[in-house]
């Protein structure tokens, strides 16, 4: 797809999930080696990847961002031993449910970085934000979204309420 | 939601700190303009002090948090600085000393994740801002969190009674600590047994292992518990319950002297494949070498003629003391430890793998360990170094390093051991043959203590030196001189040509790999295993025995390939490391925990699979599950996953993860909407 000129100039803006072990040590190995990425991703330290709940990926939409990078440790390589696994699959089921809702899956990636991956962070880092950038702003109006969700999807306590 | 429980202004009074690290920081990002911006923009998130400090990590910096939290009675820190990795603990203890509970303090990354990372500065800024806000509205939704404290068992499990495993048993014992030492061999020694002599020194192997041996054996802190596996493993740290599985011996060690008569009247005649390498017999009845500790042998039930066809019983028949008892069974015994310390080894790399080196299929092609016991003086040729013939005195040979290390096709890993050790080859080669000796390598690499010195030595003894990799070993002659040799093929890349040289036996410095069953021994103990198989440190430099698991450490060649003092340091390490814990008689953890509402909880136990450290327990009686704190590491995989959202994450909940996107969302409604942005 080519870039249009209006979504060429477009700025997406990238909410990045970094768990502790690995995915953000290497962005601190990026920092160290002083490597270089644009300023349009945000990171988020999560103990876990296994932590990643879908509501965080419809939130962080939902709020306005246009992308959404989740990473973790390798295979084999989770500090928790295989919850990375668990983040696997529920990054497939989210991104067809991105799908079913409209939205282009693409926006939502999952990558693997270990501790001393500075550069492939930042190689991914980089590729998601062109790649955003090609699809365009998402347009998920902030302000309207709580109409679109029902604000209960957030708050599992008054749901409960409501359900008793 | 930050604006749904304050929807007004946040009750709580935040103090924000905006750190430039010298230039580090302030030399990308404006940070007066983001202590400005917080200032004025966060005050209705309870922002009630900004400032910016050049280091704040720094006893000024830290005393500036501390004097707020007392003068200006914030309730909330946010330090903007480096990662957490660095200054996390540092700011805290600042919160703490400042009266605070120290978990109602973070800090984000505007440096390694802002500054270091991009050059615009205006940009950057704009996402120190963004981060900042991120902090802010996060650490509203913090709450004060103790550590958890857990009494620590004082006895330790050792499993592996290699060298490794022999040094932590006794520094421990030695201390006065009980220590259960599990071997899954019926002696204790690990490879180091095996060996002639240790590099760069010369010095005889078992000269300084066995006496180590024998005091493990005899030491009254040590329960030495050879010829056993671990089968199970409960509890956390402090209180492991361990089961052990006592293999049986058929041997009533309580009868039995040690005295070698059952070996000796054994007809049945074995290869030993395991201690002399192939090179060598055993017994039906044996124990691997004279010096074994224990001393009781065992018998071979897949060899034993009395097992296989039920007539034989010569051991029982002349055995002194009547040890031999053939109805033993498996025993099972369970113990308490505190912690578990796991120095499990490693084996060696099949070079039958790498079929252009012939081994297997040419018969003076030998591996390192059958090199070893070969030129051992108690090995089956009584130290000669001769061809598989048994007779023939070598003229020429040559020895290959990175057989299956650095190598892709194999293992990318550097074995660490093979140049000193195929150095130390070359010269008992040259001391008792006199034969010439070709030495091919990729790198020498000898960066121990002696270890060039050794180098050079070989040097002046005369040892030829090849700089390349081995091409092939093959016994097809193409030129005078060839016949009846193996040819070893190769680049001499110093001097840019092929070259062929033929040789009468050759030596395959064989990789160092992690023992085949490592993946299961990493889920017995709840540890992670690097992908080439290694256990992995909690960290690689500053943590180099603890994992990740409270409780569970790792020591010698299981963590990766390394030569005898490295394993013997290690094994002191992790001593020391596991009797700080027993020392201090209990542990703090970090209090990041799941918790279940029990209310909410409808039974469906979806997150008690989804927890691979076994901390989720099922109660059939209420129809609930339950997290054990104690075992629970905090990964918050089960607080994603339940349904019902009755599972809650301290440290990462979902009020803080969600107030926080928000947060770092906030200055992009800020430039499309000017105020009232947000949710």
């Amino acid at each position: 797809m080519e870039p249009t000129k209006t979504n060429s100039s477009f700025e997406p803006v990238i909410i990045g999930f970094t768990c502790n072990w690995c995915s953000y040590r290497a962005a601190d190995m990026a920092g160290m080696a002083r490597m270089k990425y644009p300023t349009n991703i945000r990171l988020i330290r999560v103990m876990c990847s296994g932590r990643m709940d879908p509501l965080f990926v419809l939130k962080a939409f939902a709020s306005g961002a246009d992308g959404v990078l989740i990473t973790g440790c390798h295979p084999g390589d989770c500090h928790y031993i295989e919850q990375n696994y668990k983040a696997l699959r529920r990054f497939l089921l989210m991104q067809r449910t991105l799908e079913q809702m409209g939205i282009e899956p693409g926006r939502l990636k999952l990558v693997w970085a270990s501790a001393s991956e500075g550069a492939k962070f930042t190689d991914e880092v980089i590729k998601i934000i062109d790649e955003v950038r090609l699809l365009g702003p998402l347009n998920w109006p902030a302000g309207q979204e709580m109409e679109m969700l029902p604000e209960s999807i957030f708050d599992t306590e008054a749901a409960m309420e409501e359900e008793a | 939601m930050a604006e749904q429980d304050n929807p007004q202004k946040s009750q709580e009074r935040i103090g924000v700190y905006v750190c430039h690290c010298g230039s580090n920081i302030a030399g990308t990002v404006d940070v007066e303009e983001v202590h400005r911006w917080a200032a004025e923009r966060l005050e209705q998130d309870g922002v009630v002090v900004a400032r910016d400090y050049k280091f704040m990590c720094s006893s000024l910096g830290q005393e500036l948090i501390e004097r707020d939290i007392k003068n200006e009675g914030l309730t909330r820190v946010v330090v903007a600085a480096c990662s957490p990795h660095l200054h996390e603990a540092t700011f805290r203890e600042a919160t703490k000393q400042g009266g605070l509970n120290p978990y109602l303090c973070e800090l984000v990354s505007i440096r390694e994740q802002v500054s270091w990372v991009h050059s615009d500065k205006q940009k950057a800024t704009e996402k120190a801002k963004a981060v900042v806000a991120g902090g802010v509205r996060r650490v509203i939704h913090n709450v004060p969190l103790e550590p958890m404290r857990v009494p620590i068992h004082p006895d330790v499990l050792i499993v592996g009674g290699g060298v490794t495993g022999i040094q932590a048993a006794l520094e421990l014992a030695n201390g006065g600590k009980h220590v259960y030492l599990v071997e899954r061999d019926s002696t204790i020694g690990g490879h180091m047994a095996q060996l002639d002599k240790t590099f760069p020194t010369l010095d005889c192997s078992a000269c300084i292992l066995t006496p180590r041996m024998v005091s493990a054996g005899n030491h009254r802190n040590i329960t030495l518990l050879t010829w056993s596996e671990v089968t199970d493993v409960s509890g956390y740290v402090g209180n492991f319950t361990v089961t052990i599985r006592k293999k049986a011996r058929y041997i009533n060690t309580n009868l039995c002297t040690g005295c070698g008569v059952c070996s000796e009247k054994c007809p049945k005649k074995v290869i030993d494949d395991n201690f002399e390498a192939g090179l060598g017999y055993r017994k039906a009845v044996y124990t691997s070498f004279p010096q074994a500790v224990p001393k009781y042998p065992v018998i071979d039930v897949e060899n034993c003629t009395y097992f296989l066809k039920g007539t034989c019983k010569a051991c029982e028949r002349f055995c002194p003391p009547g040890a031999i008892d053939f109805t033993q069974k498996d025993e099972f015994i369970t113990v308490p430890v505190g912690n578990i310390i796991l120095a499990t080894g490693y084996q060696t790399f099949d070079p039958r793998r790498i079929p252009q080196y012939g081994y297997g299929r040419l018969a003076n092609v030998f591996t390192s360990m059958e090199f070893e016991r070969l030129s051992n003086s108690a090995g089956p040729t009584g130290g000669k170094v001769v061809l598989r013939d048994g007779k023939t005195t070598p003229r020429a040979v040559g020895i290959i390093h990175c057989v299956g290390s650095r190598d892709r096709k194999y293992n990318n890993y550097c074995s660490a051991i093979c140049c000193m050790q195929s150095l130390k080859f070359a010269h008992i080669v040259k001391e008792r043959t006199g034969a010439d000796v070709y030495e091919f390598y990729i790198d020498m690499r000898t960066p121990g203590k002696s270890y060039d010195e050794f180098y050079q030595r070989n040097l002046e003894e005369g040892v030829l030196f090849v700089r390349g990799r081995v091409a092939e070993v093959t016994d097809a002659a193409r030129l005078p001189g060839e016949e009846g040799k193996l040819i070893i093929q190769a680049e001499d890349t110093l001097i840019g040509k092929q070259r062929r040289i033929p040789v009468d036996m050759v030596i395959l410095s064989t990789a160092l790999e992690p023992r085949s069953d490592y993946e299961e021994v990493g889920k017995l103990f709840g540890i992670s295993c690097s992908t080439d198989g290694w256990f992995i440190e909690r960290h690689v430099k500053l943590d180099p025995v603890a994992t990740m698991t409270e409780g569970v450490f790792i020591a010698g060649c299981a963590v990766g390939p390394k030569d005898v003092p490295a394993s013997v340091s290690q094994g002191s390490a992790v001593a020391a490391r596991v009797f700080q814990y027993i020392q201090q008689g209990e542990i703090a953890l970090e209090p990041y925990r799941a918790t279940i509402d029990q209310e909410k909880c409808s039974g469906c136990r979806i997150c008690n699979d989804m927890c691979p450290f076994r901390a989720i327990l099922f109660h059939e009686d209420l129809m609930v599950s339950e997290v054990n704190p104690a075992l629970c590491q905090g990964c918050g995989t089960c607080v994603a996953a339940c349904p019902a959202g009755a599972i809650a994450g301290s440290g990462f909940s979902d009020e803080q993860i969600l107030a926080q996107i928000e947060g770092l969302m906030l200055i992009d409604q800020e430039q499309a909407q000017p105020v009232e942005a947000g949710l």
